[in-house]
């Protein structure tokens, strides 16, 4: 299933290390990443692929909102359909 | 790929401009549950609701944790009860509505609509037992939602029903005083009620409709907010067509979600219902929106023109983005659960009048208004009279829920807290109308044509 995982927080060092590694030990394959630093603020969106993931989407989702509070930055992974359904016809 | 500005606009739709799916509301019919016997019946009620329904709020906050987007409703409507009841061999319908209770619990709804009679043209022995039995059923029960269908555009107005429905506003008030007439929040009475609105409280599985079905609710009066704050000044060409895409984008994401609901119940999909509706939050307010194209206070000269343009809007906005619409369809103006509304009858600014006039150009009614505890019975059924007309002659659903919070009086405020807000009381006319609800009968159905 593609997901959408966004990540978004004060810059510093080491924030997609930290994401990357977080996402390959739970079996995620990153597709696409695009990033950027708007005003001191860390913007990642990357595209990813959760076919091969041992937990649930909802599991995911919560593992993932629980690393980014612990590291101050909010994570946070949806279905890519949303966005497709809302921006593309 | 998506561009990063979508993804980020989005999730700022949701996180800071209130987006969400109001409601995911399963219709599910109780025609096959008649039976003499109530006992039977209310058995064959429960049993069915608790099975069709079982894995609803499951299936909700899964598609929530999935996609994102907060589904703040998970809720059932079922067949008007009245011709259900009318099968069984009992005066007391109250038993009814204590089973849809107990389903509601037992499935985790939070409402559960169709406590219904429809008597546009006249009441059957089993309506007339419904209607009596509506004020205990709400005090009784916490979660069940009442609705009489009193008008249609092809039957007329049954003034009978409209003022016993002024007399059972009043007594389900008494009945539920001492949380200031909540018991009037959960019961609303129709002109032209449609079979498959997803919302409350008047929401009911019509005889139209399938054996269970899906049919969803949005919202988002904040996202049209802000994206209107982006056209400021800009003339209303500009206004309608920021509405009109916005309106699409909202309704793509119910459509997404009512098939994704559909899919995994296994239950046919209905309609989307493109509402606008607003909670008491700050930034969810259809008040505001229509204060954003230029009015100083929502209820002002302008705001009915202001309304048409939103409510029009949104429905040429959503239509495109959704295979079937249905519904209200429309913005809503329940004043206690509409923060801009609030303050805008706290400021002398909204009247009922005002209001009366903004329900002939959008989704409903009258709706969540809170009078003085003193109103009459008579004064409540002419204000049900009078939306039934317009209702009536323009071919569109209007309602009233109409608080009399006992012992209130003009300026007070009624707490119903959660989703149903807070309500100023507002004034009503201090003529009577006694006369004119006393004769009863039926007014005729209007001319559909030599239309001015």
């Amino acid at each position: 299933m593609r997901a959408i995982v966004t990540v978004i927080g004060k810059d510093r060092v080491g924030i997609i290390a930290e994401v990357c590694t977080l996402l390959s030990g739970e079996q995620i394959n990153v597709l696409d990443i695009s990033q950027t630093v708007m005003q001191e603020y860390f913007t990642m969106i990357m595209l990813v692929d959760t076919a091969n993931a041992a937990l649930s989407f909802a599991e995911l989702a919560a593992r993932l909102e629980q690393e980014g509070t612990d590291r101050a930055l909010s994570i946070r992974i949806q279905r890519e359909d949303i966005f497709n359904a809302m921006h593309r016809i | 790929m998506l561009n990063s500005n979508e993804i980020l606009s989005t999730i700022e739709m949701i996180d800071q401009q209130h987006l969400d799916i109001r409601t995911i509301t399963m219709g599910i019919s109780l025609l096959d549950c008649c039976d003499a016997s109530e006992e039977t019946a209310c058995r064959k009620i429960y049993d069915k609701i608790t099975a069709k329904a079982v894995n609803l709020v499951k299936t909700g906050e899964e598609i929530e944790r999935e996609f994102g987007i907060p589904i703040v409703n998970k809720r059932i409507s079922v067949t008007p009860i009245a011709l259900v009841a009318g099968a069984s061999d009992t005066k007391d319908y109250t038993p009814f509505a204590r089973a849809l209770d107990r389903a509601a619990q037992e499935t985790g709804v939070n409402f559960i609509g169709g406590f219904s009679a429809l008597v546009q043209k006249g009441a059957t022995a089993a309506d007339r037992l419904l209607i009596r039995a509506i004020p205990e059923a709400l005090a009784q029960t916490e979660r069940v939602c009442a609705s009489v269908n009193v008008g249609s555009t092809r039957a007329g107005i049954n003034m009978n029903a409209v003022a016993a429905m002024g007399r059972v506003i009043k007594t389900t008030a008494d009945r539920t005083a001492e949380r200031g007439g909540c018991g009037c929040s959960k019961l609303v009475v129709f002109c032209n009620a449609v079979e498959d609105n997803p919302f409350m409280a008047g929401a009911f599985h019509g005889v139209g409709e399938g054996e269970c079905v899906i049919n969803v609710g949005v919202s988002g009066p904040g996202v049209v907010y802000h994206a209107l704050q982006s056209v400021k000044g800009e003339p209303f060409d500009v206004v309608a067509e920021t509405v009109k895409k916005t309106a699409f984008r909202i309704t793509r994401m119910g459509q997404l979600v009512a098939q994704e609901a559909s899919r995994r119940l296994g239950v046919p999909f209905g309609i989307v219902d493109l509402s606008l509706a607003p909670t008491p939050a700050v930034g969810d307010s259809v008040a505001r929106i229509l204060e954003e194209m230029g009015l100083e206070v929502c209820g002002t000269h302008g705001t009915t023109a202001a309304l048409a343009l939103l409510n029009d809007a949104v429905k040429k906005g959503g239509v495109m983005a959704s295979s079937h619409v249905g519904g209200l369809s429309g913005a809503f103006i329940p004043v206690s659960e509409d923060e801009g509304m609030i303050a805008a009858a706290r400021a002398g600014a909204l009247t009922l009048d005002k209001l009366e006039a903004m329900t002939c150009v959008c989704s409903v009614g009258l709706d969540m208004v809170a009078v003085p505890g003193d109103t009459s019975a008579e004064t409540i059924s002419a204000i049900i009279a009078d939306e039934a007309a317009i209702g009536m002659v323009n071919s569109k659903t209007t309602a009233v829920r109409i608080i009399p919070a006992p012992g209130t009086k003009v300026g007070d405020t009624v707490e119903f807290g959660g989703l149903l807000g807070s309500a100023p009381v507002m004034p009503v006319h201090p003529f009577h109308s006694d006369a004119f609800i006393a004769r009863g009968g039926r007014i005729p159905a209007p001319l559909q044509s030599l239309k001015n």
